[in-house]
């Protein structure tokens, strides 16, 4: 038994170990051999374009959720007039980010994940190295950069579209004053808020691309090894997204 | 010279080198044969740095690949150029993209001239106006085609070959064989050749070695390894079931 304890507390030091050096020479790699600008606008393409859909929806209803359940909570303090500071506040400090991380998780990281695999168990990536060509600079790297920078302009889009969400449900069907909505919000919401959320889509953005890639880099073999890979990405990522999330918010509050 | 030396590779209690040591002939195609699951692609791999030894020394023209940083490694493997066992062609290109590549990444070429050079060393492999079709629309046979238009491309010094032929016709097979020996002809390359394809390897290899049990069993050019009157090594050019390799 505790051999098998000591097995697996090596096992997960090295792995541990071999995700942070697959991040830090992620990083390396963006600096030292830039790729190619092309590869990181089709990655914004997938990754963000591609994204916007199901953002579009998640986020209005989400924000048509919040419009109903503030409502409820405001009018028992008879505050229905901070509807629109209570659902912009939840969605920019809280759950654009972490919604928009967790959606793109699903879409994109798992498809990240799968498409790395792939190319590891056909020997596409054995043959990038036996080319003298780095795998990062084409294959991690541009989805590094795009994941980057399309999470914070994704959970902008989140924010907004929730918003309106909330409008919808609070103002149209409920009846709060469509005055008040806008008013208390942007008496309420300050720059440190707006700025809170874009970091932490950021650091997402960061998180989904890198286990993402290394779920697909270090695949196991055949088709089973890359559903596992895609499975444990998507669990990972999660986990993490909302593990950063809380150690985030506690930073930056 | 690609040298091996004492190399041992062990994937958790399977041993699969065990002190193997080989030296491939510069300018000469040497064929790697042995039962399955003997560890010739593992061998073949270890030779381009794709994977590393648990123990032993791996040299390429003198220089060690084992243990060395990255960006010298990839200074090594400049050397090489690799035909995969499934082709391991680039399934979002096409067929032009994946034989350009290389140039477009390595070189300055202009667009034109990688034009030139792609069309013309895919009819080098008796392959003409399929540099639109994906990787999917291919063959086998086409594949690896492609995949050995793409390892020729930047004139390599050594050009390694994994299964080049498995799955393929009988015809195929000749052809692409063929297609490698006069390959070999025109560019002068040093080929490692792993094939299960007994008698017909020995028609285009100039040395066999001979791996089993984690070992080079024998070397030899190809006439001594066809007449060898090692048992092993006897059983198995004639795929006889009795002898010491039991395979059930």
């Amino acid at each position: 038994m505790v051999q098998a304890l000591g097995h697996t507390t090596v096992s997960f030091v090295r792995e541990l170990g071999r995700l942070g050096w697959f991040l830090v020479y992620s990083f390396y790699m963006v600096f030292r051999s830039p790729c190619s600008l092309l590869y990181i606008l089709k990655q914004i393409k997938f990754i963000g374009a591609k994204s916007l859909f199901v953002i579009f929806l998640t986020a209005a209803f989400t924000g048509m959720v919040l419009g109903l359940q503030g409502y409820y909570t405001l009018t028992k303090f008879g505050s229905e007039g901070m509807l629109g500071t209570a659902v912009a506040l939840s969605l920019i400090r809280e759950l654009g980010p972490v919604l928009t991380a967790l959606m793109v998780t699903g879409r994109a990281g798992s498809a990240i994940t799968a498409e790395i695999g792939i190319m590891r168990i056909s020997e596409q990536i054995d043959a990038l190295e036996t080319m003298a060509l780095d795998p990062f600079k084409y294959l991690i790297t541009p989805k590094l950069i795009a994941a980057m920078i399309a999470l914070p302009l994704l959970c902008a889009i989140f924010d907004v579209v929730g918003i309106y969400g909330g409008w919808l449900v609070g103002v149209k069907l409920l009846g709060v004053n469509p005055g008040a909505y806008f008013y208390e919000m942007e008496k309420a919401v300050v720059w440190r808020d707006v700025s809170s959320g874009i970091a932490k889509s950021f650091s997402f953005g960061i998180i989904i691309a890198w286990i993402g890639c290394y779920k697909g880099y270090f695949a196991g073999h055949g088709a089973e090894g890359v559903s596992k890979a895609t499975t444990e990405s998507v669990v990972l990522t999660s986990v993490l997204v909302l593990v950063w999330d809380y150690f985030l918010t506690s930073v930056l509050l | 010279m690609i040298c091996l030396s004492d190399v041992h590779k062990s994937f958790g209690a399977q041993t699969v080198l065990d002190g193997l040591d080989l030296k491939i002939p510069d300018g000469q195609i040497t064929a790697i044969i042995g039962p399955s699951g003997e560890g010739k692609s593992v061998l073949i791999k270890h030779m381009i740095g794709l994977m590393q030894p648990d123990s032993g020394q791996i040299e390429v023209d003198g220089e060690s690949i084992v243990g060395i940083r990255r960006s010298k490694l990839n200074q090594i493997r400049e050397k090489f150029g690799m035909l995969f066992q499934n082709a391991a062609l680039f399934d979002s290109m096409n067929v032009f993209e994946n034989v350009a590549f290389q140039l477009q990444e390595k070189t300055k070429l202009s667009k034109d001239e990688i034009r030139v050079r792609v069309l013309s060393a895919l009819e080098d492999v008796g392959l003409k106006n399929v540099e639109h079709k994906y990787t999917d629309e291919l063959s086998g046979g086409m594949k690896k085609r492609v995949g050995l238009a793409r390892a020729v491309l930047l004139n390599p010094k050594i050009i390694l070959f994994d299964e080049p032929t498995t799955g393929l016709d009988p015809i195929i097979k000749r052809a692409i064989h063929q297609l490698i020996k006069e390959t070999h002809e025109k560019f002068g390359f040093t080929a490692v050749i792993v094939s299960h394809e007994i008698p017909e390897i020995f028609d285009i290899a100039q040395n066999v070695a001979m791996l089993y049990h984690g070992k080079i069993l024998q070397f030899g050019s190809a006439d001594e390894i066809r007449n060898s009157t090692h048992p092993v090594v006897k059983q198995f050019i004639s795929g006889s079931l009795d002898g010491p390799i039991q395979m059930i």
